[in-house]
């Protein structure tokens, strides 16, 4: 009798354990399944991407004089000329301006080659005459033809010309936007976590205000654009396409991500350190700056980087405001028209040039990496401060 | 007598007899509470309980869970006023002023009661900033060698004093269980209270420990008013100078630990203190 029972319990303990093992299975498929996207993905941007990181140059005579600063193709020899990024050109004044012991001499440098050249040696492109591949390859036969490092990838605004275009200009409207989106979502997400979730009654209206925030984190982003549009622009007349309205618009979508987890961090902080606290003679506002508040600070901390991370990314809102513009300079102030990193990247997509796609990858690289910068930061941060009762 | 109904406020009406007969002695009355009840929304944990607290004296609070001795004790320094939701009636005189009259600073009150909770809740900073904070943030010290003297003297009080000398910076968590509790024992007499109260301060600790502060309790008392709720039957009657029964939000006993222990006048307080409920 007592065998058959402990029998018949082992062929339940071994069922049980195949369910555990094959339950088990699943879950790691699923998770190699979603490592295989990732992994893919990567792979094919950097695929696409890596190329735009370097830039073909040419190494040619360059002569400056009163003629050649007229009509700046005249610089270099006529049949490497249609080889060279116009870029180059157009600053030929510019750097006889800033040197003007340039004039009247003649400079053999590097120069940019233009994005035909640049395409034909990344095997994309044969839009090269005949003419000019022979003279690519007699350069070619010299030495004079290398890859450079595409500065111009980082430190030049937008461009039509391929090879001059960069992502100058959305660095630094990125920087103004989240800028903005700091400083209005920051303390206000902040005060407002805390209100609710230490000084407010639980009644029926800090009810409906909770739900309302929660409901706010899920509501789809481009009508944070709209709402943006209608209220900052039309009614308070925040400049178009400007830093300004971009920041205040995505502080909209901020604050609900900041107020979430800052009340989730304060939540974290126990009861007993509040009630200590307080024992002791602390207000309640006391009890909080001192104690509650510096021990929450990394969580709070944390979810601004994630909130802020995730405006950084953000492009539906901007497009309704008109943040999706070619510019080419990079803005001076808040009211400028300015464009940034993810507008960029939908800017260069649209592009026909084959040189936009691998511009578009490198620039999702770009964003990426911040980004991945970014949460890992905060990650460092809760993993480092983060404290377990 | 023994006819009086659990649930209703008949006490309101009529004293509960046993406070009637309390033993009187020549020691002040500290704080007086008077027809005390208390609701957490719809649910009344408090029936209108009225005791005194004797100055320089422990008393404890003893009943089974749930009864309402730790209502009690967090009214008596509007601790409760925290909770949501919570109704409090009745008066508690605190020498001989009304705690919860209107015009009270919940805050100044509880710089006069002081509380020790269940669990060790030192604030996770050093040790001398669990100690320098209550008096700092009351404006109580200013320079910094009186915060020094403060500190050591609170620290010594608490019987801490020749344990964390060395390590003052130390974090207040970093000490053991038992050693926390002092520490928050010392946090709550910084400020210089009168009465103390302590929610059972030592459930969390092991028997060692547990003896070490019992004792202190015991030093404590030649200075300060304390009132503390405990589970451990021998621990009240050890430390205790008078002792309350509670059952079900009602004082059913309150007397002299001696003779609530020895000669328990109510059959529900000798069934258990006897150990047939509770």
């Amino acid at each position: 009798m007592n065998s058959q029972v402990s029998l018949s319990a082992s062929r339940r303990l071994k069922r049980r354990y195949r369910a555990e093992k094959r339950f088990k299975a699943y879950c790691i498929g699923a998770l190699l399944l979603a490592l295989a996207f990732l992994v893919l993905f990567f792979s094919d941007m950097i695929r696409q991407g890596h190329s735009a990181f370097v830039q073909t140059e040419i190494q040619a005579e360059v002569t400056y004089n009163k003629d050649t600063v007229k009509f700046t193709q005249e610089s270099v020899d006529e049949d490497i000329a249609p080889l060279i990024s116009r870029a180059v050109f157009r600053a030929i004044p510019r750097r006889v301006e800033n040197n003007p012991g340039l004039m009247g001499t003649t400079q053999t440098v590097w120069l940019v080659a233009n994005s035909d050249v640049d395409q034909y040696r990344k095997g994309h492109n044969d839009r090269l005459g005949s003419q000019d591949l022979a003279t690519l390859k007699r350069l070619q036969a010299n030495g004079d033809v290398a890859y450079g490092f595409n500065d111009g990838l980082f430190f030049s605004g937008d461009s039509k010309i391929p090879s001059n275009a960069g992502l100058w200009s959305a660095f630094v409207g990125t920087f103004y936007v989240m800028l903005v989106v700091l400083a209005i979502s920051f303390p206000i997400g902040v005060a407002t976590a805390i209100y609710l979730e230490e000084f407010a009654p639980d009644n029926r209206f800090t009810q409906a205000i909770e739900i309302n925030i929660n409901n706010l984190a899920a509501v789809p982003s481009i009508l944070f654009g709209l709402l943006g549009l209608a209220i900052f622009i039309n009614f308070f007349g925040v400049p178009r396409s400007s830093a300004m309205a971009g920041g205040l618009t995505l502080s909209l979508m901020t604050l609900p991500v900041i107020i979430i987890s800052t009340r989730a961090a304060l939540r974290a902080v126990p009861q007993s350190i509040r009630q200590g606290a307080q024992a002791v003679g602390a207000s309640r506002w006391q009890a909080v700056r001192d104690h509650v508040l510096p021990l929450s600070l990394p969580g709070i901390l944390t979810g601004t980087i994630i909130g802020v991370a995730q405006a950084m990314g953000e492009t539906a809102p901007l497009l309704l405001i008109g943040m999706i513009a070619y510019i080419p300079e990079a803005p001076t102030s808040m009211t400028d028209a300015a464009t940034v990193l993810p507008a960029q990247i939908f800017t260069w997509a649209g592009m026909p040039e084959r040189a936009y796609v691998s511009l578009t990858a490198a620039a999702i690289l770009v964003l990426l990496s911040m980004l991945i910068l970014l949460n890992a930061t905060a990650v460092v941060l809760r993993n480092r401060f983060e404290r377990r009762w | 007598m023994r006819t009086r109904n659990l649930t209703g406020n008949t006490a309101a009406v009529m004293p509960p007899p046993p406070t009637t007969e309390r033993p009187r002695v020549k020691r002040n009355t500290k704080m007086d509470v008077c027809g005390l009840s208390v609701w957490y929304g719809d649910k009344q944990a408090l029936h209108s309980v009225s005791m005194d607290i004797t100055e320089n004296e422990v008393t404890a609070l003893i009943g089974p869970s749930g009864c309402g001795k730790s209502t009690f004790l967090r009214c008596l320094n509007r601790m409760n006023d925290l909770v949501q939701g919570v109704r409090i009636e009745g008066e508690v005189e605190f020498d001989h002023e009304n705690i919860y009259a209107p015009e009270v600073d919940v805050v100044e009150l509880r710089s006069h009661i002081g509380m020790v909770f269940q669990k060790p809740n030192p604030f996770p900073k050093s040790i001398y900033d669990n100690i320098a904070y209550a008096p700092r943030i009351l404006g109580q010290v200013r320079k910094r060698t009186e915060m020094d003297d403060l500190v050591e003297r609170s620290l010594k009080r608490a019987g801490l004093w020749d344990e964390v000398r060395d390590r003052l910076d130390a974090p207040g968590l970093s000490l053991s269980g038992g050693q926390q509790q002092r520490l928050c024992i010392a946090r709550a007499i910084a400020v210089n209270p009168s009465v103390l109260l302590m929610d059972e301060p030592c459930s969390a600790l092991d028997p060692v420990a547990t003896a070490t502060v019992e004792q202190l309790i015991d030093e404590l008392k030649e200075n300060y008013t304390i009132v503390i709720v405990t589970h451990n039957l021998q621990q009240a009657a050890r430390v205790a100078g008078y002792t309350a029964f509670f059952h079900l939000g009602e004082i059913i006993e309150f007397a002299d630990t001696d003779s609530l222990f020895t000669h328990p006048r109510e059959k529900k307080t000798e069934d258990y203190i006897t150990g047939r409920y509770g």
